[in-house]
């Protein structure tokens, strides 16, 4: 077995030293021992245990609450990589919001001829009740979480858009919260960006798109509308809620009073001017959408259309980061923005196409194949990691239902340390900052969560899949 | 403030008091059983009576011999009110209202949760368990200080202390009434060995040895226990301070949303009641009937406070 390095490395590069950004932690790393790092590791888990950030697994049999393994060695961004990663998310996201306004509007990027018209009207995550509507501020996704992965010092790629309701702000927050408490001295030495304003942010953001109906006398009322304690994510739910001094609403919280959306107090109702759900289009209004759907609330998606809340994000945005659309995004970006896009795309093989299902079908063992409307890491093969079964019974699936998948080759993702019990061992990460959007602008939190898959050699980095976070510094100049 | 956070702050409460109660219930009747084996089996047959819990417990044993009661109140999944069951209770109306909570107090909660968790997963022997109902009172009392350390004195706070109160108040009566009968007043002035048993044993499981001691000295009556219990609104977990903390809670509420409602007429008559009692013409009403009337009207109370704060389910 070599010992080369074949993956770009976060903190060493492809070399055996550090590389600039990381130049100080390494210094003050090779003062530290490995066990007092381990001890520290340990403090950071109990840590996280009191404060209860924890997730449910769905489909586990004892899917109780579990901890997202932390790792305690940064992911460190240069101010130079930084800046470069910012304007092409700006870029990427000014497209998404302007596709989304045509789409549900002139559809003029279809008469242009640059995307297929069947590619939206048969496209599930399409929302026809959203056609003509104007979203308050002109904002559709007033919260994107973009997926970066890395292969190379300069290699940067958009992997997934996520402009539905992405989730993980809050352990981008809690990570920082964890590193300040468990290495303050790190913080002194080395200059970091801060996070912890992005609630401030995120509530400046939401109420920047206030509604019609808002008469502008008081606060607006902000709230967050949850599934319930049930809920994977139902801690970040309230942690954001309980940042932002927002209620947090379960559908049977709200009903629609004299035409507003508003919630039940213990002084009576009280109306709300925006709302950012965290709870699906398909759920969100049983009248409008799924009939059967207990979570929503009934004529929610009328009082939207009518003026008189903000929803955040805008239904029918799930459009935007379709896997079908995704190999269209940099076509989407030019149309929009009229330049080159900054950040490139993953190259993609849409299986719907017959030539391009044939060339999949051939080379399985060397892709990666996802599901177009699945997230989460579920339902996707990652050819080189497969058993030999594992790739027939995906073949016969992809078979099937060709129109179902799209297919990417399997990138060479960048690594970063990890601390193990032998000490530094390198693995494989992603990146997911988070955007926000106002109708005067777009606000990028300098940092995000960095994902990492702890297994030696794997590529999948969902916490669903056993992956762990990591601290993610912007680095000041 | 949603009325859904109010129940989740309010039914925290409740459920982190009946579970410190149950400790301290638990804890009179180890002190009887310890200093008078005999009398054992009855104790512990009272102490079920207290909490309603006699019936669930005959349908699965049938003695009450001591390490299958404690067992059954501490931790067995047979009884829905068990410490434990209670604590995860506590912990899940926390969750739920988490928003309305300060980072202390949701922490204190869970760190409840954790640790009686980890102290209950298996059966406690008899000689650990002094010390794991001390570690239900002290984790209940963290959860309280951090309460009163940090939170703002708001409509949260009071919703919370409404919780904390009626339960108090319900497990107090609930004392009273199943040991009502050492509480009558005899011809003698001075109790029977078996009385002054008794009345350590009502005392230990109101935590209120030392204030009485330190009010009455020496001189232990039926009457002044019973005073002291029911009226005597200097101890915390006395019937009349109870209902009246509960309506500075409530008057707390109506000030700051500018409403009265049913509720506060209704705490008022309960104390006006209390107030002009004295000892003398409760045992003239009838100590049990005081007691039973007292437990009705204070249910009453609370599901009054749920519908005119809309946290009625």
């Amino acid at each position: 077995m070599s010992d080369t390095p074949r993956f770009f490395d976060e903190l060493a590069g492809t070399g055996d030293t550090a590389r600039s950004p990381y130049a100080d932690y390494a210094t003050w790393f090779e003062q530290e021992s490995i066990p007092d790092l381990r001890k520290k590791a340990a403090q950071a888990e109990n840590f996280f245990r009191r404060t209860g950030i924890t997730f449910n697994v769905y489909g586990a049999q004892d899917a109780d609450e579990r901890l997202i393994p932390f790792d305690v060695v940064p992911r460190v961004i240069s101010n130079r990589e930084w800046q470069k990663l910012t304007r092409g998310i700006e870029q990427r996201v000014r497209a998404i919001n302007a596709f989304l306004h045509d789409i549900y509007h002139r559809q003029e990027i279809i008469r242009a001829g640059r995307i297929p018209a069947e590619l939206i009207a048969n496209n599930e995550a399409f929302l026809p009740q959203m056609i003509g509507v104007e979203p308050p501020g002109g904002v559709y996704t007033h919260i994107v979480g973009t997926d970066l992965v890395r292969t190379g010092e300069n290699e940067f790629f958009v992997l997934e858009d996520n402009a539905r309701t992405p989730s993980g702000v809050s352990y981008m927050l809690e990570n920082r919260e964890t590193m300040l408490r468990m290495f303050p001295e790190l913080f002194a030495r080395i200059r970091v960006k801060p996070v912890q304003d992005y609630p401030t942010r995120l509530l400046r953001a939401l109420q920047a798109s206030l509604p019609p109906a808002y008469t502008g006398s008081g606060k607006p009322t902000v709230a967050v509308l949850t599934p319930g304690i049930h809920n994977s994510a139902y801690f970040e739910h309230s942690f954001l809620a309980e940042q932002m001094g927002a209620e947090l609403v379960e559908g049977h919280d709200l009903r629609i009073e004299n035409g507003r959306v508003a919630m039940r107090t213990t002084r009576g109702y009280t109306p709300i001017d925006v709302l950012y759900r965290r709870i699906d289009d398909d759920f969100i209004d049983p009248l409008n959408f799924r009939p059967d759907s207990i979570l929503g609330v009934p004529g929610i998606f009328d009082a939207y259309r009518a003026g008189s809340i903000t929803l955040a994000n805008a239904p029918g945005t799930g459009i935007a980061d379709d896997k079908a659309i995704y190999s269209y995004m940099p076509e989407i970006v030019r149309f929009y923005t009229g330049e080159k896009p900054i950040l490139e795309n993953v190259p993609t093989h849409r299986c719907s196409d017959p030539e391009a299902l044939a060339y999949v079908l051939d080379n399985l063992e060397s892709l990666v194949v996802k599901e177009v409307h699945g997230s989460g890491g579920y339902g996707m093969l990652v050819g080189p990691a497969a058993s030999k079964r594992e790739i027939k019974a995906f073949r016969a699936k992809l078979v099937a239902k060709p129109a179902n998948y799209i297919a990417q080759p399997t990138l060479a993702l960048s690594t970063c340390p990890i601390l193990t019990k032998a000490g530094l061992a390198p693995r494989h990460v992603d990146l997911r900052p988070f955007v926000l959007v106002r109708p005067d602008g777009i606000d990028l939190t300098p940092g995000g969560l960095t994902r990492v898959a702890l297994k030696k050699g794997s590529l999948v980095v969902n916490s669903s899949q056993g992956g762990g976070t990591k601290d993610t510094w912007v680095l000041e100049d | 403030m949603l009325g859904k956070t109010a129940a989740g702050l309010y039914w925290m409460f409740r459920y982190l008091e009946r579970a410190e109660n149950t400790a301290r219930l638990i804890e009179g009747g180890f002190r009887i059983a310890l200093t008078r084996p005999d009398s054992a089996d009855d104790e512990w047959a009272g102490v079920l009576d207290s909490i309603g819990a006699r019936s669930p417990y005959l349908a699965r044993h049938e003695t009450f011999e001591q390490g299958q009661v404690v067992n059954f109140l501490l931790r067995d999944p047979a009884n829905p009110t068990n410490v434990l069951a209670e604590i995860k209770l506590a912990r899940d109306n926390a969750r739920l209202v988490r928003t309305a909570l300060s980072r202390e107090v949701w922490e204190a909660v869970n760190d409840c949760w954790m640790q009686l968790n980890a102290a209950l997963s298996r059966p406690v022997p008899l000689r650990d368990l002094p010390e794991v109902l001390g570690l239900i009172r002290q984790q209940s009392a963290l959860v309280r200080g951090a309460l009163h350390g940090t939170m703002l004195r708001n409509d949260i706070f009071n919703f919370a202390r409404l919780g904390t109160f009626l339960e108090r108040a319900d497990y107090t009566a609930r004392i009273i009434d199943v040991k009502y009968y050492v509480l009558l007043p005899t011809v003698a002035q001075v109790g029977s060995q078996d009385d002054n048993m008794q009345w350590e044993h009502i005392l230990r499981a109101t935590g209120g040895q030392a204030s009485f001691k330190w009010l009455h000295g020496g001189e232990v009556s039926a009457r002044a226990i019973a005073d002291f219990l029911i009226l005597d609104g200097r101890m915390p977990r006395s019937i009349a301070f109870c209902v009246g903390k509960m309506q500075s809670n409530l008057n707390y509420l109506a000030r700051e949303y500018d409403l009265r409602k049913p509720c506060h007429d209704m705490a008022d008559a309960l104390l006006g009641r209390l107030s002009s009692a004295t000892i003398d013409t409760v045992f003239e009403h009838g100590l049990h009937d005081f007691n039973l009337d007292f437990v009705s009207r204070l249910s009453a109370l609370g599901a009054q406070i749920e519908t005119d704060y809309r946290f009625d389910r």
